[in-house]
């Protein structure tokens, strides 16, 4: 075992680690997570939310499911119950964080240019130009995007999926990265569902459940308040359960991570 | 398309290692990857050139070894083989499954020029 590339070799990857070589070339196994530089980044901003008591959710969907309908509804409700604040991110324009400021919340734009995701970095310079005091829950509206999200780890503790109605119910089938990296998906705009023929939310559901997937499915309309409470309880008890780990010095991450970590004989496992 | 990215961490891992070895070179990069890591391997492929373009991994050859979805089944304990988008228990039918293999995404192995 090498301590200096930080290979990580055990009985279940030993034997990928020696293999004879070609003269003159030397192998070294390395196994380590592609994305560790965005990863050590991710547990440094988790180290900042942790320090601070704050609960870090992470919002994600394609364009126009209702991220920031949803975070506009959510702060008239709870915001004199909670602090919050918000960091968006979008390929160009300050619109939505214009639209968070005008609730009396203190909201960064992050623009990515070009960037389809936000990584841990982006989120990093956010952090330090945003005030977090009196903060209990940060939400992150991240790039409207079914693919690439899913694959950075940003330092939130928790996932939450957007399917709006209008995108028909088969999604988590064709998005199944996507969908298995929440810790919640939010079914939006059921205020639509009277005018739609072909969306099932029994067949959505069903779809999730055969990614492997337990996590509470919330129906609800931003526009008309349905489902809100439900998804309000939801934050409620996971701000609760964030705030027992911090006393006890722990932290979490979205769901997805742990699962494979604790049983994938050869991943490299973080705390 | 955020493969791009991922070879710019991919390469930049690579050459830390070389330098820490006092390699001339990186020959081979080998990586799992399965389908549920959320990366593509043919876009890696064709990512890959780019973000090693002028570095010590500009000759390196990427093999990317492609993994299986399987899970355990919390319900019976059996093992079987999945698909991306059901990864339900194939002996029962079960969805409260875990999944053991296929969300790799690996830099397991390099061969460096010494
Ligand atoms: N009928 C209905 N429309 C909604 C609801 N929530 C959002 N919308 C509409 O859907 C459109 C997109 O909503 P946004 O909240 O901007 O969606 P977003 O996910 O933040 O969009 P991006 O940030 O561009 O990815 C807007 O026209 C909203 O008014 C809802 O509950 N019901
Ligand atoms: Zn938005
Ligand atoms: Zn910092
Ligand atoms: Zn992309
Ligand atoms: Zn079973």
């Amino acid at each position: 075992m090498c301590d200096s590339c930080g290979c990580n070799v055990t009985s279940g990857n030993r034997h990928l680690a020696y293999k004879p070589v070609k003269a003159g070339t030397s192998a070294v196994s390395v196994l380590k997570k592609l994305l560790a530089h965005n990863d050590d980044q991710a547990a440094h901003n988790r180290a900042h939310f942790d320090a601070r008591g704050i609960l870090t959710i992470n919002l994600m969907s394609s364009p126009g499911s209702g991220k920031t309908a949803l975070l506009e509804a959510t702060i008239d409700a709870l915001k004199d119950e909670f602090g919050l604040a918000v960091i968006e991110g979008d390929l160009e324009t300050e619109n939505d964080a214009a639209r968070i400021r005008a609730r009396g919340v203190p909201a960064h734009q992050i623009t990515t240019g070009s960037a389809c995701h936000l990584d841990a970095h982006m989120v990093h310079e956010a952090l330090h130009q945003l005030d977090l005091s009196g903060v209990d829950i940060l939400f992150v509206e991240n790039v409207g995007n079914l693919v690439c999200p899913a694959s950075f780890d940003l330092g939130q503790h928790r996932n939450v999926t957007l399917l709006s109605v209008t995108e028909g119910d088969d999604k988590p089938a064709k998005y199944p990265v996507m969908f298995r990296a929440a810790d919640a998906v939010v079914l939006s705009k059921v205020d639509l569902l009277p005018v739609l023929d072909d969306f099932d939310p029994a067949r959505a559901e069903l779809c999730l459940r055969q990614l492997a997937s337990t996590v509470p499915l919330l129906p609800v309309s931003a526009r008309k308040g349905q489902g809100m409470t439900a998804w309000y309880d939801w934050l409620r008890s996971e701000l609760a359960a964030q705030r027992a780990r911090v006393a006890l010095g722990k932290t979490a991450k979205p769901f997805i991570q742990l699962d494979g970590a604790s049983l994938h004989a050869h991943a490299e496992v973080s705390v | 398309m955020h493969e791009l990215a991922v070879c710019q961490a991919l390469v930049a891992q690579s050459i830390d290692i070389a330098q820490q070895h006092a390699a001339l070179g990186v020959a081979v990069i080998r990586l799992h990857i399965g389908p549920l890591s959320g990366v593509e391997p043919a876009l890696l492929q064709s990512a890959f050139p780019l973000a090693a373009a002028g570095t010590l991994a500009a000759a390196a050859q990427l093999v990317i070894t492609p993994q299986p979805v399987r899970v355990r089944c919390k319900t019976c304990g059996a093992d079987s083989e999945a698909t991306p988008n059901r990864l339900l228990c194939g002996v029962c039918g079960d969805y409260h499954t875990q999944l053991v293999s296929g969300d790799e995404m690996l830099l397991v192995n390099l061969e460096l020029i010494t």
